[in-house]
């Protein structure tokens, strides 16, 4: 038979390499402009070895960093989002979250699940920022409020990384009663006395970091990421002055108080396990 | 009324004509049918203007200028008023006012945004978008009302939370959040009155109820339609398509059957024309809704709460 005729999928390589790192062999890092070679990036945990400049990475990729090998079990996986309010820009809401399932390969943009960081028991939810940036409708809400809800109920810390946009505008008013929703649900895990620790990747910004993602035991950010309530287009229109350098990243936070520490990706997994065990009685 | 919107100048018009006849009636001169004629003509425009009000009108209607604001609902529904000033950490916000009252005879607790009406005024008031430390004030002051066991009403009117580079330095998503997880453990009643502009983070910081009501021309969304526009379209003039697909009036809100409790009918024309009628027929509907809550025990209403918003929620499974 003619390879052209062939009926079977060719077997491919890359068909769930999600990574989201730039396509081809070089990469110009965004923040000091050197071109490095794609893979040295993705060695490093895709941080820039010249600069340190954390790049997106998936939450795939993130629950592969923090989390024992083979560890994880996802839950709520099959939940999705629906357009209850027949929302449309210049895209109906309902075809964007087809796309955004078919190009993410997951229901919506936060995956949870049950996992263990150096043996000790933790309840994971990771914002995937690729799906219609993170954003949060009713699926990003309740999978969250479960996996704390399971916190409780299995009395395991909660461990929430965020990537968000902030509220989705798709499902308006439904939106914005979720940053509620999953803050009632940590004012029950802190009742429990069970540890939540929030770490802040970038960017987090609007009704994610005004809910749940600041409501951390500890906030822990990663280098220059870019954290707000309002973003900064937002700010500069408001008030009609450029922002100063460095504001509304990490360390800008950091000095102001609102994040306990900044942790480089390729100490992060040891850094949790080392609070954890320091919260949690074994 | 001395401010009009674009679809209320035909009224404003005929209001002024009948006006003008009044004027000019003497003991000689009787226009009063001529009067009537005009009342009738004006009570039937007004039912017609009213009763076809796109979602962007509406939302005109909720930031209308002469609209009644948390001060003059204080003044129509409660007695016994002294307000309380200041989060003990930074400054006084007064875009956010906390403050204790009597409802009916019974003491209890009241916070509300609070906007200008002149220059001056909107600008002491920063338009009612508070900073982080009004949140905290407000926090501060919802405690003392559980302390002292009372309940606590609040009205939401902003646009949101003030964007601002000192808001941001001072942490004013940390300030919201920690409201939105604080509120939900209060032991006492809470009722929550949108009043005018339920905009975003900066509403729901103060709005995590037993019950929600709506005033009938309030509008209640995730973003303002002119902050949706400028992200969907990059064109924040685009604000009336915006409002239109962000279902953010009274009835779309109601619709949804789990995020508010009542729409609060205003008297024809709006709640700004008729600021007593407005609140009177507020003050029978907060009543009721204190009247059933306060059948509950600290641990029931806490509960009761909690899963008000855990039921909020609209997915496939």
């Amino acid at each position: 038979m003619a390879w052209f005729q062939r009926k079977k999928a060719p077997v491919s390589a890359v068909e769930n390499k999600k990574t989201q790192m730039p396509e081809g062999v070089w990469t110009k890092c965004k923040n000091c402009q050197e071109i490095i070679y794609a893979k040295e990036i993705a060695r490093n945990l895709n941080v820039c070895p010249k600069c340190d400049y954390h790049f997106r990475i998936s939450a795939r990729e993130r629950i592969k960093l923090i989390l024992d090998e083979d560890s994880f079990v996802e839950m709520d996986a099959k939940i999705r989002s629906v357009d209850f309010l027949e929302f449309k820009d210049s895209k109906k809401y309902k075809d964007r979250i087809r796309d955004a399932v078919k190009k993410a390969g997951d229901g919506d943009a936060v995956i949870c699940g049950s996992g263990t960081i150096e043996s000790l028991p933790v309840i994971v939810g990771v914002f995937d920022f690729s799906f219609m940036g993170g954003s949060m409708g009713s699926v990003v809400g309740e999978k969250l409020t479960r996996a704390i809800e399971k916190g409780i109920e299995v009395k395991a810390p909660v461990l929430i990384f965020s990537s968000s946009g902030g509220a989705r505008m798709q499902e308006s008013i439904l939106s914005l009663m979720q940053m509620a929703k999953t803050s009632a649900a940590l004012a029950k895990l802190k009742a429990a006395g069970i540890p939540f620790i929030s770490v802040l990747t970038d960017p987090t910004t609007g009704g994610v970091t005004a809910s749940f993602a600041m409501l951390g035991d500890i906030n822990m950010a990663e280098p220059r990421a870019l954290i707000g309530f309002a973003g900064p287009r937002v700010i500069e229109q408001t008030i009609r002055q450029t922002l100063p350098d460095g504001f509304q990243r990490s360390e800008f936070l950091l000095e102001h108080g609102m994040v306990d520490m900044i942790v480089p990706r390729n100490e992060m997994k040891q850094r949790l396990s080392q609070i954890l065990h320091i919260f949690t009685k074994s | 009324m001395s401010n009009y919107l674009e679809f209320e100048k035909p009224l404003a018009e005929l209001e002024a004509k009948i006006g003008e006849l009044r004027d000019f009636s003497t003991d000689n001169v009787d226009f009063s049918s001529d009067i009537k004629k005009l009342e009738k003509k004006s009570e039937k425009l007004r039912k017609e203007i009213f009763s076809n009000l796109s979602r962007w009108q509406r939302t005109q209607l909720a930031r209308h200028a002469d609209r009644p604001y948390v001060l003059d609902y204080i003044d129509l529904i409660f007695t016994d008023w002294f307000e309380v000033h200041g989060d003990r950490n930074y400054r006084d916000d007064p875009a956010l006012v906390c403050g204790f009252a009597r409802f009916e005879g019974q003491p209890c607790c009241v916070i509300g945004h609070q906007k200008g009406r002149n220059t001056k005024e909107k600008v002491y008031r920063n338009f009612g978008m508070p900073n982080p430390e009004g949140y905290r004030k407000a926090l501060r002051v919802m405690q003392m009302a559980e302390q002292f066991g009372l309940p606590i009403f609040t009205f939401v009117d902003t646009p949101g939370a003030f964007p601002g580079i000192g808001a941001e330095e001072r942490g004013q998503a940390e300030a919201i959040a920690r409201n939105l997880r604080e509120m939900a453990t209060l032991k006492v009643p809470v009722i929550v009155t949108i009043a005018g502009e339920g905009g975003s983070g900066g509403a729901l910081a103060i709005a995590v109820g037993n019950r929600v009501l709506m005033m009938e021309y309030s509008v209640y969304a995730v973003i303002s339609p002119e902050g949706c526009a400028a992200i969907l379209w990059n064109d924040g003039a685009k604000g009336p398509q915006a409002a239109e697909a962000l279902k953010l009036t009274s009835r779309d809100v109601d619709s949804l059957g789990c995020v508010i409790d009542d729409v609060v009918p205003e008297p024809l024309g709006g709640a700004h024309g008729d600021h007593k009628t407005a609140a009177n027929t507020l003050k029978e509907y907060l009543k009721r809704h204190l009247d059933e809550l306060s059948q509950l025990s600290a641990e029931e209403l806490v509960e009761q709460r909690y899963q008000r918003f855990r039921n909020m929620t609209q997915v496939e499974e």
